[in-house]
Parts: structure tokens; sequence; C-alpha cells
């Protein structure tokens, strides 16, 4: 099966793939080409477009554009069935095998072995067996699949992929829910298959493990192709950069031109701050009138570090002021109680509630705040509703709309309205302009500085290091779930916050170079 | 393998049930009792088998009971008034029902709605119908009638063994063979262990469905004639509840309501428990016929609450800390 030519013939091509849904570009013009017997990492942040390519390539998602070329014969299933039969099968995050099912009839579903119409049990047990063995596993495959961990399920589904002749492998974050031994494993597993000549896709957000198992890697970034190395020759810091990076526009804080304000009142505080497991402890200060932007790759603690300070997850040890007084977060309803808004990175899931309309999203919050036995009239409700579809110029300017059919952008400022109509005293802001259009993501940068003149303290996070570089009057950096760095002033800028990520000494070096 | 130890369950309480009875009325434990408690139970144990495909599959058939009705006053209509041979009669409605059933399966899967309104629907749908064929009970005097209630084999004790509970018998067997031997068993628990899991690997969810209500159906209809068989006449109101009957029988017998785990086995076994308390009545003599549904319902609330407490305790640990960490 493997071909000893060099370079190794290319097992999976991809040409051109464009996906939109709706206005928003998931893919726009993105090549992809895995070689037989490498193991290919498919790399990017959220919203890179990652699980958007693997599911038009598995055909779960119809393309828009482009072609696939599965061993030079263009592909194009039309279900995940249909590309598993055509040789290419994925195995997701979270276990698609059925646990309630025999661990053999797992591997054999709807392909068992069978005589005058019966399923030859015995024969099915001694195959699964055999080929689980191949797989290092040595189980009691008659076992409901349930009663095993993760990790062994994990190995079942790859087995099974493997065993349906596929050519290709796509695992889907594999690693995201095991411990270190059973990532050898995995990692003994997928080198093995490769020897056999079967192309792997390993998407994977732990950048330590991308190293460790990868030949080549491909990089995405808002829909788009960034590049495609071989690993052994990129510098980890030259990594993170296609990741992050944009055309690495020497931006620096517009804010920081201000010159820095050491006199703003602290807003709140919060001092060896932390949950084990979570988040490393951590001190940090809000102050009025200022951005503070938290910059890191996925993972890193960002969303972790604004649940910890919103009081939507508890923390596990230090102190928290706010206003100089000592206070207790231990639930978002603490957070909202002491003037804390947060908007969450899944708007649709977390945030806006889509049948309800613009007017009862926007005082939501409000009428939360202050508890059911102080309704809010209508007159007050229409008032709040016009006020702030003026102010944040929601589009269309009609308050009776069910959120649920705004544009992204749009959904986003009814979102910051909701927090806004509660007078907060410190708004954080979880990926703001994700998944909206350019036009609105200017907006509501400007509206985030607007806000920050009226003295509101601001807590962002964001992927994109330009923008945050441009809000920020400080910038927090985390890495693996601690906060490793701040910079203010004239240190924010693109090269430094990618330093501080990568941070080894060497790459630090290259950067300042 | 699967659902062996609610089954076991379920197999304890019918002896020792049965052990109770025999203490108190000792001409319990004689074949003729068992017997005729086989022949009165016939039709619940054909359409319960066909309930257990359903259930495990993670659905639920509301109409079977109302099919079976239909069947009754179709058939005696059919043999009486329209002067149709009774084998014809027999093939046409169990092909009517089957129908029925597909067609429901199939709205089930294409409008992708909940299988309890759907089935509902189906049960206003052909209670209704059987209504509009007759209000009025209709005798069936066919001689193949009568031939079908007089042929019975002896058994020792002089317990006898009715054609008709030969169907059921014959029908459990079949069901538990069906389940448990063939891919189309196996694609069943694959349906109630995930429906877009199952399809992900490769189970053509949509024919199986129409398959599972199909094979719901048909069985109502054979259980249709069963009864029929069983009251020599064909009435619109016969057969009430009786969906109701076979859920409980089937969730006694140790299949999980939320589908996955099961089997025709237990949902016998559940048949014979219903069975035994309605003899025990019967034997009494001074208990109203409705203590049946009261010791039914307890025992429900008892397999429901002792099912809850398997499935806690069968949870992986590993899946609590996959949730942890994402």
């Amino acid at each position: 099966m493997e071909n000893s030519l060099d370079p190794a013939p290319s097992l999976l091509e991809v040409r051109g793939i464009s996906k939109s849904f709706g206005a928003v570009r998931a893919l726009q013009e993105v090549d992809f080409t895995l070689r037989a017997g490498e193991i290919h990492a498919l790399l990017g942040e959220n919203g890179a477009g990652k699980s958007t390519l693997i599911k038009v390539i598995t055909g779960v998602f119809p393309r828009d554009a482009g072609v696939v070329r599965l061993g030079g014969e263009e592909v194009a299933p039309r279900s995940a069935k249909a590309a598993l039969q055509a040789g290419i099968a994925t195995v997701y995050q979270e276990v698609n095998l059925l646990p309630n099912l025999s661990v053999a009839q797992n591997l054999f579903l709807d392909r068992q072995p069978m005589r005058f119409g019966i399923v030859r049990e015995g024969e099915m047990r001694r195959r699964a067996k055999a080929l689980l063995t191949e797989f290092g596993l040595d189980i009691d495959v008659a076992a409901p699949l349930g009663n095993y961990s993760v990790a062994i399920q994990h190995v079942t589904a790859i087995a099974r992929a493997v065993d349906l002749s596929a050519r290709v492998l796509i695992l889907d974050e594999p690693t995201a829910s095991l411990d270190r031994h059973e990532v050898e494993i995995l990692f003994g597993i997928m080198r093995q298959l490769a020897k056999r000549g079967i192309g792997i896709v390993f998407v994977s957000h732990f950048l330590d493990q991308v190293y460790e198992i990868s030949d080549r890697i491909t990089v995405l970034r808002n829909g788009r192709l960034v590049g495609e190395r071989e690993i052994a020759s990129l510098p980890r810091l030259e990594l993170i950069r296609m990741m992050l990076g944009r055309e690495l526009a020497e931006t620096t804080s517009a804010r920081a031109a201000v010159g820095e304000h050491k006199a703003r009142e602290i807003c709140a505080s919060f001092e060896s701050y932390g949950k084990a497991g979570y988040v490393a402890p951590f001190n940090l200060e809000l102050r009025h009138g200022e951005v503070v932007g938290l910059a890191g790759l996925l993972g890193s603690g960002r969303t972790e570090t604004a649940r910890l300070v919103f009081g939507a997850e508890r923390a596990d040890g230090g102190h928290a002021r706010v206003e100089g007084a000592a206070v207790r977060l231990q639930s978002p309803r603490d957070g909202v109680r002491h003037g804390f808004g947060y908007c969450p990175e899944e708007r649709k899931t977390d945030g806006i509630v889509a049948e309800l309309t613009v007017r009862e999203n926007i005082v939501l919050a409000l009428q939360a705040k202050r508890g059911l036995h102080r309704p809010l009239s209508r007159r007050e409700q229409d008032e709040i509703a016009r006020r702030y579809v003026k102010m944040l110029d929601i589009r269309p300017p009609d308050a009776e709309r069910p959120v649920g059919l705004l544009s992204g952008g749009n959904q986003q400022k009814v979102l910051l309205a909701r927090w806004l109509a509660t007078s907060p005293r410190l708004l954080v802001l979880d990926e703001p302009t994700r998944g909206i259009d350019v036009g609105a993501h200017a907006e509501i940068i400007r509206l985030i500085r607007e806000l920050c003149d009226d003295g509101l303290a601001l807590l962002v996070i964001s992927s994109e290091l330009d923008e945050i570089v441009t809000y920020s009057d400080r910038v927090v950096v985390l890495r693996d779930r601690t906060h490793v760095e701040e910079l203010s002033g004239e240190a924010i800028d693109v090269t430094n916050i990618l330093a501080a990520i990568a941070a080894d000494g060497a790459a630090m070096q290259e950067a300042r170079a | 393998m699967k659902g062996l130890p609610p089954v076991l369950i379920t197999a304890v309480v019918l002896v020792a049930g049965f052990a109770l009875c025999a203490l108190q009325f000792p001409n319990i434990a004689s074949t003729r009792v068992v017997g005729n408690l086989l022949t009165d139970n016939a039709f619940l144990g054909i359409v319960a088998t066909g309930m257990t495909f359903v259930i495990i599959s993670g659905g639920i058939d509301l109409s079977v009971g109302s099919v079976i009705g239909f069947t009754t006053v179709f058939v005696a209509l059919a043999i009486e008034r329209w002067g149709v041979p009774p084998l014809v009669a027999f093939v046409a409605i169990l092909a009517l029902s089957a129908a029925f059933g597909a067609a429901m399966g199939a709205i089930i899967h294409v409008f992708d709605l909940p299988p309890f309104i759907v089935t509902l629907a189906g049960m206003f749908l052909a209670r209704g119908a059987s209504f509009l064929l007759s209000t009025e009970s209709v005798p069936i005097t066919a001689p193949v009638y009568a031939s079908v209630s007089d042929f019975a084999l002896r058994i020792p004790g002089g317990g006898r063994l009715t054609a008709i509970a030969i169907i059921m018998l014959a029908i459990v067997i079949g069901g538990v063979l069906l389940l448990r031997l063939t891919r189309f068993g196996a694609n069943v628990y694959a349906l109630g262990g995930g429906r877009a899991t199952a399809s992900l690997m490769g189970v053509a969810v949509g024919k199986m469905t129409v398959k599972i209500y199909m094979l719901s159906s048909l069985l109502a209809g054979i259980a249709g004639i069963v009864f029929s068989f069983y009251t020599s006449a064909g009435y619109s109101l016969s057969a009430v509840g009786v969906e109701l009957d076979s859920i409980a029988a089937v969730v006694i017998g140790g299949t999980l309501l939320t589908g996955g785990q099961g089997s025709v086995i237990g949902t016998f076994l559940g048949v014979l428990i219903q069975g035994m308390i309605q003899t025990y009545i019967n034997f009494d003599g001074t208990l109203s016929s409705w203590w049946t549904k009261i010791a039914t319902g307890v025992l429900l609330f008892a397999f429901i609450a002792l099912q809850q407490g398997l499935v806690a305790l069968a949870r992986p640990p590993a899946a609590k800390r996959a949730g942890a960490v994402s």
C-alpha cells in the first residue's frame, strides 16, 4: 500500500473548498493535502473553520465550491456514511458508538458475519477480539461498550473505522478527555496506522501533542488557509503567529498614546484568585475607564478567567474586592448584584433567547436584577429598548422583532444592551467580534472604546490579536491556564503577545530580531 | 446478556407470586389453570412482543389496542356480512395493519415527529374507523371459528393448550430469535442506543423505523384475529387500553422505557405476571377485578424505580469524568 517514492503521493486532496452559512463565510477557497502514511495536524483557533472543513470533506455539510480527491479520484460523499464507504472515517471527541451494545456489536454493526440470516455471534466475537488485539486491547468484547473508559471507547471507534477499510482517518480532538497515559497509547496506535499507509488528520489544540505526533501541519484562520508546513522546521512562535496573527501589521495600542492612567480608580481586584484544575491563581486589577484584554490560545484559560471573575464558576482560593470592599462571587447572581455583566462566547446557546423580541432580550437582565416583584412596566421597557436600539444602532430598528432574525453583529449588540441596561460597573466580553461581519466588527470595537470612555471597566477576550492591541490599555497573556504576562502601554503589540504565548527563550529572541 | 438482571428479577417475582398464590389456592398450581392463563392472555402476549421491539428501539406504539379492535370488527364483518372466506379476510387485515404500521413509521421518520403523537393519532384513527364499520358487536358463526376453538393439545394434568395459546407461544419464540439472533434485532438495540449515532454507524434508520412499527402493527393485527377467536365476535370497543397493558408488561419484563435494553422473554414473563394476578383475583372471588390494575400499577412503580437504580449504577465513572473536563 505504501509507496516508496518520495515525496509520498497525496492521498486526499482538497482544492478550493468554500462554504457559507447565510452571510457568514465559514470557508474560503481552502486547500488541504494529506499524504498516505502521514499524521497531519489541522490547527486553528475557534471559528477558524476546522470543524467545517472536516464536515465538508465527510459530506455532513454540502460544499459551495471546490473538489475533494481521494487517491486521485474525485469524491463527493453526501453523508458521513457515504464518506465512510469511500474510505474517509472520522472519530469525534464524543465517541459516536452505542454504549448499550456490546463491544463486538459496535465493531460489526450492520456488517456482522451471517449464516442463514442469523448473526454468528461466536465468529463475530472472535473477529472483534482479534481486531482489538492489533490495537493492544485485551478486553471482554461481549460486555457493553458503556462499561469501558473513554479511552477504550476511542480505540474501539478507531478500530471500527480502520476495519471499515478507511484510507483516511480524521481524529477530531481525540485527546481532550484522555489522561497522559491514554494519550501515549493513542499515539502509539496512530503511528502504527500511519506506517500501514493510512493518512491521519489530527485536530487538536494541544500544541505539545501536535509537535510530538505530527509530520506536517495545516493552519486555518477565519475560514482561510494560512499555510502548510513541515513541523520539524517550524518554530513554535511561527506556528502561533500563523494561528493568531493576521498580516502582523505592527499595530500598537491606540490607547497607549493616551498615556497610562495609573490614577484611575480600581473597580474590582482579584488577589491570588483561582480554582484548582481550572485556572491557576492570578492577580488582576480592573479599573474604571480601562480595557483589559485577555490573550492566549484556545484552552489557555481565558474564558475560565472570565467565568471566575463574573461568578459563573466558584473560586477555591483568593480574595475578590469590588470598589475596595471584600466580596464573595459564588454565582452569576452575585456577579450581577455587584454590577458585573458577562457576554459569553456562545451567543446562541448561552446568551440571547432567539424567540423573544429585541425588547424582551434587552430588559431580561435588568428585570432579573430588580426581582419579580418589581416588574418593569411596558412603557419603561419600550423606553429602554428604544434608547439602546438608537445608541447601539441595532438594525433593523424594530424592538419587537425576534432576536433570532437579526444578524450576528446585531445579536451581539442586543446582548451588550442587555447588560448596559443594568448600568454595570464591569463588563466582561468573551469574543465579542466572533462570527460577525467586518462592518459590525469595527462598530463593536468603536462601542468598546466609547463604553470605556464613559467610565466602565471592561475585560475583553479575543483571539484577534490586532484587535486586542487596538483597544486594550493592558493585556493579560495566558498559557496553560496560567496568567503568564501582563503588558501595558507601549509594550502592547502583537509581537510581544505572541512571544509571551510561545514563551520559550529562543522564540522570544527570534521575535525581537 | 443485555438486560439479564431485570429479567431475572421479573422471573423471581413471577415464581414467588405463583408460589404464594398456590399456597393460598392449591388448585392454581395445575396445568388447567396455567393453560387457561396462556389462552386468556394470548392476544396480550402477541401485541406485547411487538411493543418490546418498539420500546427497545426508543419508541412507543399507542395504536395497538385500536388496531386489535378494528381487526375484530373487520374480520367479523368480512366473514359474516361480506361473505369473504375467513383465510382471505385474515390475509387482507394483516396486509392492512402492516401497511398502517409502516405508514406510522414512515411519518415518524420523515417528519421527525415523536412516536407518541403519531401513534396516538393512529390510535384515534383506528378506533374511529372500527366504529365507522360497526358500532354493534358482530357475532362470528363461521365453522372455522368453532373448529379452532375446539382444537387443543391435551397436556398432562387435565390442561388444554389451545390453538391461540400455541400461536402466542410461537410468536414469542419467533420474537426472541428475531431480536437476539438477527441483524434486524441488533439494529433495534442500536436505534434505542441513539438514532443519530446508529445512523452514523451505517444503520438505515428510516427503513428500520418503518419495519419496527410495521412489525408492531402486524402483530397487533394477529392479536386481533386471535382476539376474535377468543370472543367469537367483532366489537369496536374491544381491547380498549390494551396498549397500556402491553406497555406495562414490557416494562415489568425489564425493558428500559427509554430504549436500548430489554428482551422479549422478559415481556412474556410480564404478561404472565399480569395474568397471574388476574387468576388470583378470579380464585379469590371477593375482590373486584380492578385490583388487577392496582397490583399492576404497584409492580410498574417498583420496576421503574428498580431500573432507575440499575441505570444509575451502570453509568461508567469515565462518562462522568469526561463531562467534568470539558
